[in-house]
């Protein structure tokens, strides 16, 4: 159980994707300009980075390593990704047409989010079990919510600041993510992992 | 070797499998309001209601982002057709985007003053003007929708709107109007008629 939880508080806090191991930069910059296209962003990409670690784990576990095809991680992977994106697309356009309407746009853009590919690769790089890469997943998708909702906030605020005119955009923009980055940065040594 | 090539084709094979039942399982028609609202707009694309044409102004009045005085191409028939569709009440066209233009009007290229510019060409939304570089305009009569959109881009304002009258080659039987409970069958307006 304990193992479990520092999975979590390793991914969210201390190694989180987007600040500390600088994965999923684009969504980051570029969803990031108002607080609800943030947060729709942050559900649909919790959603499917989740099941696509599952799916990657299964695939990796009973289809490359029978046939020793474990060169073929990266191709197959994104292979999954997309055919879950897609999947979830659909279902959702289908079941949930309210849900669809909040993330339906973001859900396409998630298949190109390194993130995602990043989760699955580590997963296998770190050897983790069934359970360990659904929380490597959630965790890694919830810390990216964390930061991306935090970041849009700030940027709401950067947008109306008076900005010196050389900074203007997405200097800013770049300037306020670097000193987030240096704020999570402290919470390495919080647990070891 | 062999073994990755076929295990990379039958894992696409199955998920193209997967994503091709999920797609016929998983169908869904689009908005249908969106689509009847665009079947009452007139398809000039113009513009004039502030979209960049007459799908996405219908897909605003479908979300309710806006109202449904907005088209002036469409006139007051349009706006009545549309109230019907929505249960709204009519409201007059919005002064912002233009008068009401009850009578159809047509772009005419003076042709004698006409200096081949091809900026009224690349102005028309409708394909409705013929010419080339240097060469002498002309206004397809039957294309036109009068949205003036060629008006204002013409440096030697060679360009008028004039009302289209209705002619032996024009003139169409006036649909059955019950929209409008008032409406006198004798004496259908221009632009009901073209």
């Amino acid at each position: 159980m304990t193992e479990y939880a520092l999975i979590l508080a390793s991914t969210i806090l201390v190694n989180n994707f987007v600040l500390v191991k600088f994965l999923g930069l684009c969504p980051f910059m570029g969803v990031s300009r108002k607080l609800e296209t943030a947060t729709g962003m942050g559900l649909a990409t919790t959603f499917v980075l989740t099941l696509s670690s599952v799916c990657s784990y299964l695939a990796y576990e009973y289809l490359l390593i029978p046939l020793g095809l474990e060169y073929l991680q990266t191709i197959t992977f994104i292979l999954v990704i997309a055919v879950v994106v897609q999947f979830t697309e659909m279902v959702m356009h289908k079941t949930s047409p309210v849900l669809y309407q909040v993330l339906g746009i973001y859900l396409p853009l998630i298949t190109t989010n390194c993130a995602v590919l990043g989760v699955a690769l580590l997963n296998t790089q770190e050897q983790h079990d069934f359970i360990q890469s659904a929380l490597y997943g959630f965790g890694a998708a919830v810390g990216f919510s964390l930061v991306l909702v935090l970041f849009a906030a700030v940027r709401e605020r950067v947008a109306v600041a008076d900005v010196p005119e050389a900074f203007q955009g997405n200097a800013i923009a770049l300037i306020t993510a670097g000193l987030m980055s240096m704020a999570f940065m402290g919470f390495s040594g919080l647990v070891a992992g | 070797m062999l073994t990755a090539i076929i295990a990379m084709v039958v894992l696409a094979g199955l998920f193209g499998l997967l994503l091709g039942y999920a797609a016929v399982r998983f169908r869904i028609e689009g908005d249908p309001i969106v689509d009847q609202i665009d079947a009452l707009l007139p398809q000039t694309q113009c513009g004039q209601c502030g979209y960049a044409g007459c799908r996405p102004y219908a897909e605003a009045i479908a979300h309710g982002e806006a109202d449904i005085n907005r088209c002036p191409p469409g006139g007051e028939t349009g706006i009545i057709a549309l109230a019907d569709l929505l249960g709204r009440d009519p409201v007059p066209l919005d002064e912002e985007v233009g008068e009401a233009q009850e009578v159809k009007l047509v772009a005419v290229i003076e042709e004698k003053d006409c200096i081949g510019c091809t900026l009224c060409l690349q102005a028309c939304p409708v394909d409705a003007i013929l010419g080339a570089a240097k060469q002498m305009h002309t206004v397809i009569r039957d294309e036109c929708t009068g949205c003036k959109l060629c008006v204002p881009p013409c440096p030697v304002e060679c360009i008028r709107m004039v009302p289209l009258e209705p002619d032996l080659s024009h003139w169409k039987w006036p649909a059955p109007d019950d929209s409008r409970g008032n409406a006198n069958p004798a004496s259908p307006t221009a632009s009901e008629v073209a």
